[in-house]
């Protein structure tokens, strides 16, 4: 019996702030009469901050309690700790002014910086940390928590070697030329081959509007930028579930927009079906949350799947009957692998009569090019409206001049792009097939997928008990034992235990059987023990 | 007009659609002007001059000699990545040796009166996103920050746009050349209180945009004061500070820390670029500097949305880190500013027109009002409108920087040759011409 978790609760995140609210308010309603507000507000602050002086005394909380009011982050501040009174009650009468601490920041700032890192970000620290290399360290941890492309940057760093000082500073164009400004939203010059390459990456001559593109520094604020577009605070989108757990930092932290997940399951390998979108959509009402659009990833991250025409076309009716949008974050399309096709949504919107003002693409460069933070995101919409506000708001997030004069250098040599997209796409086939096969000899099965450069495994053979805790004692021991950095489903908000991402992008071939030795040695003693 | 709709049309935010980017003000409609109608020396004579955007082109010439001589700063082909190379996860610390370049020439910029500790530094893709990113960790929405008048105008969109932060200004005037009093800083202060809104902080621009001019030590000292009694941040937007006339005049907000020990620091940010002073706004390269480790912490966290790519940390670190260059670069920038800012003086004097005394940044706060009708704002927008469309100068309005005093300008002289400026000079010289003999002939 598959037990799985309330898919429906709220990511933690929030700041402590409301929940404080959600519980003083009522409590103001009950002690009302003489003095009232007064005592309405000083009883319950006083029961609440008993509450947090117990809790406190309780010792350390897990990023999945409920909430408590925000903590520095013991590891990188040293400020002594605000009393929690004073935040929580900022709006309120006995608001103490002026000397007690140093000035407060914000309740979004809090929210953030008392996120207890959850496992993806402390796994990825400690990668960096300690990271394995075959002579140097070779106890070091190895990194499967990351989709950077590792595969394919010898083709770049040659093409750099030969080619970036005439790229940068061309022959007609001095440093006044590149340095002077310019519009936020990227070059002319850069869209149009950014368009020409989205266009090879996907592998039909699909036609992409170089006019309909905005340019910024990276897909996360492209992300965002849509975010504040489409939503306003308090309102929500759906994603279907598992999602990168980024997507809960790029849609959320500044916009007060929420995200409502959409529970996918093994035993429709993990695809979308409308009745959870319809459940979910119900739910978000109920909660009183309007929800102004659908995101999803395509090939979907982590699990890798591809969406279908058809699933394409439902999303699509989706839409219209609640009158919603539709963000497609399409920039895994260079990394298929598979057997099926890949259907952008801008293929659908071009040759059915769907209203095109719902449809959103984001692309960028950083999976088909990794060269570190040289990723630039792409927002390729059809909405007038939404092109006209995104290129103003790309001035907070834009693309410096010289990064965009190597790019429309680099992606103007055909040949090299041509040769870069065919090669990359076959070393990232062969890495998931030997990624897939090895671990299935230690009986561990990955879902089919076909793009990504990373596999979704089904651990749960190796938990002790099938639970989110279960799940996270494997992912401790495989971080500290095997020294092997996986991104638990939990992370991802996977409903059901056990599932993990392993990405096998920064690999090279012979670290494979290293990696298997090691998840091999700690299975040993997972089984033993059941 | 009434159209049947048979489909509702899906609805964007209240962000995307409102007018808080302030595209429509007169600020960017003289852009607008100048971008159909552009000036060039040979091919469009009589075509508007751009005097409305503050860039530094004074000192091109240095930066490229740099990168002819420097070539291998821009080799990254030839960089092999090591096994401890960072990736993305790391990018929002940004290179350390970035960071250190970056304190280095903020310390060399202050002639090393104060101390900047590179993990301090947080990197962000210009000054405008530095602000923004601020503004979203010191205040929540429908808080306030303090802003003396005139200021930038793309401080309201830059603000408020995203953050739904609101902007009281602390009205400065002409009375005492437009300093920062603590009586104005109270007002405002009281002002958002009576209007139940709660104030997170100063914002000042040190040296001034736009009005040139440095903020002298005793009122930065009187503005710590304000803060900390009233328990709210400090923000000093610094991006001219290479830009100053002498060495000697500007006070960092840093200076006057480390001569009170840093006591009470925790409250001040600063916000630097190098867009300004290097003239290289293409490159987007903007950092906050903030004595708060909280502070310091959630803005790297948050940079995520607005990363400097590697290639440009590098390129730019090993330019900073060469004292030789940065130090000649920074005096013979200043000296050539100052000639400029003289030339301009002198012009506008000749022409009968006064400016504020200043000492720094791309521009002037040229004083107008005795030619206005009335003193009123209407006015100086009929004035600004004819400067655009008779003289074809682009300048911007007082009003559109929140001056109380009708009648000022600012006007920028950095952003073209010297020939320019002097076809400009000779513009309001006539323009002046005209006007006197109106008035005589009336």
């Amino acid at each position: 019996m598959k037990k799985t978790r309330n898919s429906t609760t709220p990511t933690t995140g929030g700041g402590g702030a409301t929940t404080a609210m959600r519980v003083i308010v009522p409590l103001q309603g009950v002690v009302q009469g003489r003095g009232g507000l007064f005592l309405g507000s000083v009883i319950p602050c006083a029961l609440f901050y008993f509450l947090q002086l117990y809790l406190k005394g309780r010792g350390g909380r897990k990023s999945d309690d409920p909430p408590a009011p925000p903590e520095s982050s013991p590891s990188e501040t040293h400020l002594p700790e605000v009393s929690t009174l004073h935040r929580v009650h900022s709006r309120l009468l006995l608001s103490p002014r002026g000397t007690n601490g140093p000035a407060q920041v914000s309740s979004r700032a809090n929210a953030i910086s008392k996120q207890v890192d959850g496992p993806y970000y402390v796994g990825l620290k400690r990668s960096v940390d300690d990271p394995y290399d075959e002579m140097n360290n070779p106890d070091g941890v190895i990194q499967l928590g990351m989709a950077e492309n590792r595969l394919s940057l010898d083709m770049v760093q040659e093409w750099l070697a030969e080619h970036t000082r005439e790229s940068i500073i061309c022959q007609d164009l001095s440093i006044s030329g590149i340095a002077a400004y310019q519009s936020f939203d990227g070059l002319m010059e850069l869209k149009v081959v950014v368009a020409g390459f989205m266009s090879q990456v996907m592998e039909k001559p699909q036609f992409f509007n170089p006019a309909q593109i905005v340019l910024t520094a990276g897909a996360t604020p492209a992300i965002e930028i849509l975010s504040f577009c489409l939503a306003d605070p308090g309102n929500a989108f759906l994603v279907p579930s598992p999602y990168y757990p980024d997507l809960d930092r790029d849609v959320k932290w500044r916009t007060g927009v929420e995200i409502v997940s959409v529970p996918c399951r093994s035993a429709d390998n993990f695809s979308l079906s409308t009745t959870a979108l319809d459940r979910a959509f119900n739910q978000a009402k109920k909660r009183g949350l309007k929800v102004r659009g659908i995101i999803i990833s395509n090939p979907s991250n982590p699990v890798g799947i591809l969406y279908n025409r058809e699933m394409l076309y439902s999303l699509l009716d989706f839409a219209t009957d609640k009158n919603i949008h539709i963000i497609s974050n399409e920039i895994f399309a260079g990394s298929t692998h598979g057997s099926e096709e890949f259907v952008s949504m801008a293929e659908i919107i071009d040759t059915e009569d769907f209203d095109r003002n719902r449809v959103h693409i984001v692309y960028g460069l950083s999976k088909d090019i990794s060269l570190p933070g040289f990723g630039i995101g792409v927002i390729y919409t059809f909405n007038e409206n939404v092109l006209s506000a995104a290129k103003k708001l790309a001035r907070f997030s834009p693309v410096s001049s010289p990064t965009q004069r190597l790019l429309i250098s680099m992606l103007s040599h055909t040949k090299f792009v041509q040769r870069f997209i065919k090669i990359n796409r076959e070393r990232v086939r062969r890495m998931y097939y030997l990624f897939v096969g090895g671990l299935k000899l230690l009986g561990i099965e990955c879902t089919k997928s076909n793009g990504g450069f990373y596999c979704w495994a089904d651990m749960s053979c190796l938990i002790r008990s099938y639970s989110e805790k279960g799940e996270l004692e494997l992912w401790e021991k495989l971080l500290n034992v095997a020294k092997v950095n996986a991104t638990p489903g939990s992370s991802c908000h996977c409903v059901e235990p056990g599932w993990f991402q392993l990405c096998f992008s920064t690999l090279r071939e012979k670290d494979i059987p290293v990696v298997v030795e090691r998840i091999r040695k700690i299975s040993e003693t997972c089984i033993s023990r059941s | 007009m009434a159209i049947e709709i048979e489909k509702p049309t899906v609805g964007l935010s209240k962000v995307a659609v409102s007018d808080t980017h302030g595209e429509d003000s007169p600020y960017f409609a003289g852009w607008k002007a100048y971008d159909e109608d552009p000036y060039d020396e040979l091919c469009n004579p009589s075509g508007v001059i751009q005097m409305g955007l503050a860039e530094n082109q004074v000192s091109f010439d240095l930066l490229e000699q740099y990168l002819e001589k420097h070539s291998e700063a821009t080799n990254w082909g030839n960089r092999t990545f090591g096994f401890r190379d960072n990736a993305l996860f790391q990018d929002y610390h940004g290179l350390q040796t970035f960071r250190k370049a970056m304190a280095c020439f903020m310390e060399q910029i202050r002639g090393g009166r104060a101390k900047f500790n590179p993990d301090r530094v947080v990197i962000t893709a210009g000054a405008t996103a530095a602000n923004e990113l601020l503004t979203f960790i010191l205040a929540d929405p429908g808080d306030a920050l303090l802003i003396p008048t005139p200021y930038y105008p793309g401080f309201d969109r830059d603000l408020r746009w995203r953050t739904g932060v609101k902007i009281v200004p602390v009205h400065c005037d002409s009375s005492n050349n437009f300093e920062i009093t603590p009586q104005a800083l109270e007002a405002a202060y009281n002002e958002a209180e009576s209007m139940n809104i709660k104030v997170r902080g100063v914002l000042i621009t040190n040296p001034s945009n736009p009005l040139g001019a440095t903020i002298k030590r005793s009122t930065l000292e009187e503005i710590l004061e304000f803060v900390t009694s009233k328990n709210i941040h400090l923000v000093s937007d610094e991006i001219y500070s290479g830009s100053t006339f002498s060495g000697e005049e500007f006070v960092s907000v840093a200076e006057v820390l480390e001569a009170q020990n840093y006591k009470d620091s925790e409250r001040v940010h600063i916000v630097y670029s190098l867009s300004k002073d290097l003239g290289l706004p293409g490159f987007r390269v903007g950092t906050i500097y903030s004595y708060n480790d909280k502070v310091v912490t959630t803005a790297r966290r948050m940079s995520s949305f607005t990363l400097i790519s590697s290639q440009t940390q590098q390129l730019l670190a090993s330019m900073l880190l060469d004292e030789t260059f940065t130090a000649n670069y920074i005096k013979t920038n200043r000296e050539r500013l100052k000639k400029r800012y003289q030339m301009i003086i002198d012009g506008l004097r000749n022409s009968g027109i006064e400016c504020l005394k200043g000492n720094a940044g791309l521009f002037c706060w040229m004083n107008l009002s005795p030619l206005l009708e009335e003193p009123t704002k209407e006015s100086e927008l009929i004035l600004w409108k004819s400067m655009l469309h008779e003289v074809k100068l682009n300048i911007s309005p007082g009003s559109s920087c929140h001056c109380s005093d009708p009648g000022w300008f600012r006007v920028c002289f950095a952003n073209m040759s010297e020939q320019t400026l002097q076809v400009a000079l000779t513009r309001i010289h006539d323009f002046m011409d005209r006007r006197k003999a109106m008035k005589t002939s009336n």
